[in-house]
């Protein structure tokens, strides 16, 4: 399996969501996974699974012809400085950092192992290209039946290994350029995912409307795409009782990266609308990202940073204690492929508000469902959940219940399942 | 000679408009007429039209011999008064025929019965007063809303001096008992209870065009074979269903009115039924039991229960804050107040906010407005908050709503008078610039007091007020001007 992160270093749903797959897998006994991220850190959960870092495999001592991979896998050999996926924290570190690492790249090459730096930094390209080399080492060296790529970045990688080894390939989409950059996609990005879904042999969508955008966009056989939906791992359930709400108020929480694809402008003007019916009540924007100051600007021109409140980027314990003291979480993303956060909002108790545009929304019951762009309705759908308390207490009753049925393993099953018919 | 009894069930909701929560406080106007307009012509042109006009047809085909009843809800009439009164005109010609029996229900289409004894009674007034207005009937049967009955209710309607109930013929509270004889209340024995054959009606309401059921086109030969076929012992069926089945629920091309234009014919001719109206029934039976229903059941769904309308959190929140209200009407003499309240309390607005679709996959959007249950519940919540606000606002209850009511008053007393005032201003403004005499005189006549009343009568109708203190006003203003002036 090729991945780009894994907990817990993690910038969004991709890491969170390989780490569920793989445990849910782990139920299969005759069934062993590798999973190969760019760099391991070495405090990954490695209790069932076998975590290789890139950074760890050697290439120098072995006698190779390594031209004849790099021909194979030419393709990946993109010279550009593209910032296609941005993590917006690692942006702007990357924004102040000297920018000799390509030279060093070109240095370490070849010489026993590449350094990686994981992320998604300016030479992303240059490391999705290395990451390749090394899966098509990896899979010379090694016996397997499958190979599993999580994502665009790595389906270069997967791509080499079938061409190395000739085993199939599963594409696993957790997300398209579509939904990152809302219709301007970059076209580096598209030509690998396109590539990458017309090598593989069976591509995985995490939703329908994922699949439909494989299928529309891509033009990809629908045969051959399959929808498996995520899932949430139960959490502690001390964790988020631990916590008192102190404030008096009532809490509506928007929680992920402050960008496009999020809809935090949305998140802001339905605050604005309620304030102006309510009092008792606060929103909190959590998490960081490229609109932030534009966030935060509109916020303050709307007068409403009196009860509006920014957190910055929360992780592990942060994101509980930011639940449990949540009495709505909205999601009012434009374009999600899947969306975990809200289940494990009803995780902790929280109801939760959706966009229609996200891929949990297909599964979800007991949660509202409104446009992104409709902040009428959204605002309504907070102030009816804030005010009516029947509301609320059906959805926290039902909705937990319908999110601790969607397990883990029901995904891995179906994942197996298609594992069971490419391997034959 | 066995009994045949068809009854047909007239019904159309007024639709919530989207109340959104700013609304609330500002904005009275709940219904959403382009909604409510456009459905209940379209189902007039497709269903009730047509099919009235077939049944005059064969009322006068088979004159005496076809008979058949109708309820028609308050909130039906009220639309059909609104948007289409050429339907009620053809409901009135069937009513002079006297082949057509008019049931009493309750106003709203409501629930009532389920919570409010005196309310319950108070709203079939309200609707037997209409049909008698409309059809010149006054109703001996009834039927609740959605056939929704218990021996509770029962007793009540015979209370109110019914002489028949109909509803559902459930199989969980027959048992091994046919529906296909008149059965009487288990409380008061007096009233009489019509059970629905639930499996004939529904063959036509539901199955009729359905092609994967295996009987499967539904000929007249066929249904009446099946009626001849029902034990010689047993006396009556009870066909009850929708008026919409004919046309809307089954589209004309289904064939459903060939069918019913073919049925009666078909019955008088080949089988030993004659058709008979609900009160008809009810004088010439004899009940053969009781039936006991304990708990309430209605014709919907498979359960025949109450939780399409009642079945979760969300049913029963609205429900229980909307009767809150109840007492609190006993004062309110505003009609349209009073209107809103009766709207409020139409069944549908209920079931639209049913969850329990979500389990078997078939979703109820006959109609339905609302994307979700939420969105139902949410608009519903937030149009009763405004009703109840301007309740209060009109019965105060609490010292703080009384002093608010005291203060809204004064208010709106203050509001006029600052618009009088303003309207004064600007008179005289207009009179400075136009002719600067005139002004004077009438600045002059203003301060000696006696220019008041000319003034008031001047503004014809506009001024109440103190016209001294309008003076005083109207005296500054001039000074003003003339300072300026200098």
């Amino acid at each position: 399996m090729f991945g780009w992160e894994f907990p817990p270093h993690i910038s969004g749903g991709l890491g969170t969501a390989c780490y569920g797959l793989t445990k849910g897998l782990s139920v299969y006994n005759d069934l062993q996974i590798r999973f190969v991220i760019p760099k391991a850190f070495g405090d990954e959960d490695q209790s069932v699974i076998r975590i290789t870092g890139a950074n760890q495999v050697e290439l120098g001592t072995k006698d190779r012809d390594y031209k004849a991979f790099l021909e194979k896998i030419q393709f990946v050999e993109i010279n550009s400085n593209l910032i296609p996926y941005t993590d917006p924290d690692e942006y702007y570190r990357l924004v102040n950092q000297d920018k000799s690492g390509i030279n060093q790249y070109i240095h370490t090459t070849f010489s026993g192992t590449i350094d990686f730096k994981g992320g998604y930094g300016g030479n992303l390209f240059q490391e999705i290209a290395n990451y390749a080399i090394i899966a098509s080492v990896l899979a010379a060296e090694n016996d397997f039946d499958i190979i599993h790529a999580h994502d665009w970045l790595t389906y270069p990688a997967g791509i080499a290994a079938k061409q190395v080894s000739g085993k199939p390939l599963v594409i696993h989409v957790h997300a398209t350029d579509f939904d990152r950059s809302g219709g301007n996609v970059n076209p580096g990005v598209y030509e690998l995912e396109l590539k990458g879904m017309h090598a593989a042999d069976k591509i995985i969508a995490v939703s329908n409307l994922t699949r439909e955008t494989i299928i529309n966009k891509y033009g990809i056989n629908p045969g051959k795409v399959v929808t498996v939906y995520n899932a949430v791992d139960p959490i502690d359930s001390d964790l988020s009782l631990s916590y008192e709400n102190r404030i008096k108020d009532k809490i509506v929480t928007f929680l992920g990266r402050i960008t496009m694809q999020k809809g935090p402008e949305y998140f802001i003007e339905v605050a604005h609308k309620v304030l102006q019916k309510m009092d008792n009540v606060r929103f909190v924007m959590a998490g960081s990202g490229d609109m932030m100051v534009k966030m935060i600007h509109r916020a303050a021109s709307l007068r409403i940073m009196d009860k509006f409140h920014f957190t910055g980027f929360l992780k592990g314990e942060d994101v509980y204690r930011m639940f449990a003291l949540s009495d709505v979480y909205v999601m009012p993303s434009v374009s999600e492929p899947f969306g975990i956060s809200p289940l494990e909002a009803l995780h902790s108790n929280v109801p939760v508000i959706i966009s229609r545009q996200s891929g949990v929304s297909e599964i979800l019951k007991y949660a509202i469902k409104v446009d992104f762009w409709d902040i009428h309705a959204m605002a309504d759908a907070i102030y009816g959940i804030l005010n009516y308390k029947a509301l609320s207490e059906m959805f926290v009753k039902y909705g937990r219940k319908e999110v601790e049925e969607m397990r883990w393993e029901n995904s891995a099953r179906k994942v197996r399942q298609i594992y069971n018919t490419l391997i034959k | 000679m066995r009994n045949l009894c068809l009854y047909f069930q007239v019904h159309q909701p007024f639709r919530f408009r989207r109340y959104r929560f700013f609304d609330i406080g500002n904005e009275h106007y709940y219904y959403d007429d382009y909604t409510n307009e456009s459905i209940l012509r379209k189902v007039a042109d497709k269903c009730y039209l047509p099919a009235n006009a077939l049944m005059l047809n064969l009322i006068k085909r088979y004159p005496g011999k076809f008979r058949l009843a109708f309820s028609i809800s308050g909130v039906a009439i009220d639309q059909f008064e609104l948007y289409a009164p050429e339907v009620l005109e053809s409901f009135r010609q069937l009513a002079d025929t006297g082949s057509v029996e008019f049931l009493a229900e309750t106003n709203a289409h409501s629930l009532v019965s389920l919570k409010d004894r005196n309310e319950f009674k108070e709203q079939v007034q309200l609707h037997v007063d209409k049909i008698k207005k409309y059809f010149r009937q006054s109703p001996k049967v009834f039927r609740n809303t959605e056939l929704i009955y218990s021996d509770e209710i029962g007793a009540q309607v015979a209370e109110m001096g019914y002489e028949a109930m109909l509803t559902e013929g459930a199989k969980h509270i027959l048992g091994w008992k046919s529906p296909n004889y008149l059965y009487c209340n288990a409380i008061n024995p007096k009233l009489k209870i019509l059970l629905k054959n639930f499996k004939l009606s529904d063959d036509i309401a539901f199955r009729f065009s359905d092609q994967g059921w295996s009987e499967y086109p539904l000929t007249v030969e066929k249904f009446v074979a099946w009626l001849n076929q029902i034990d010689k012992k047993e006396e009556i069926v009870n066909l009850f269903m929708d008026y919409e089945t004919f046309g809307e629920h089954q589209w004309e091309g289904t064939g459903i009115f060939r069918f019913l234009e073919a049925l009666p014919g078909e019955v008088l001719k080949h089988s030993d039924f004659v058709f008979v109206t609900p009160s008809e029934v009810a004088a010439n039976l004899q009940p053969v039991a009781a039936v006991q229903v304990a708990y309430p059941i209605s014709w919907a769904d498979e359960e025949r229960d109450l939780t399409a309308w009642l079945g979760n959190e969300l049913q029963q929140e609205a429900f229980n804050k909307l009767y809150e209200q109840a007492w609190k009407l006993e004062q309110v003499k505003d009609p349209v107040l009073l209107k809103d309240w009766n709207y409020l309390q139409v069944s549908d607005h209920f079931y639209y906010m049913c969850t329990k679709f979500f389990s078997d996959g078939a979703v109820h959007s006959y109609f339905n407005p609302y994307q979700s249950p939420y969105d139902a519940f949410i608009n519903y919540m937030n149009i009763l908050s405004d009703f109840v606000i301007r309740l209060n606002a009109l019965v105060p209850q609490t010292g703080i709503d009384k002093e608010k009511a005291n203060l809204a008053h004064i208010l709106e007393e203050k509001e006029k008078q600052i618009e009088k005032y303003k309207a004064e201003i600007e008179r005289l403004s207009e009179l400075i610039n136009t002719s600067p005499g005139k002004f004077e005189e009438e600045s002059d006549r203003i301060m000696n007091n006696g220019g008041a009343k000319k003034v008031r009568t001047r503004k014809a109708g506009a001024s109440s007020g103190s016209g001294k203190k309008k003076a005083i006003e109207k005296k500054g203003e001039a000074t003003g001007k003339k300072s300026r002036g200098k």
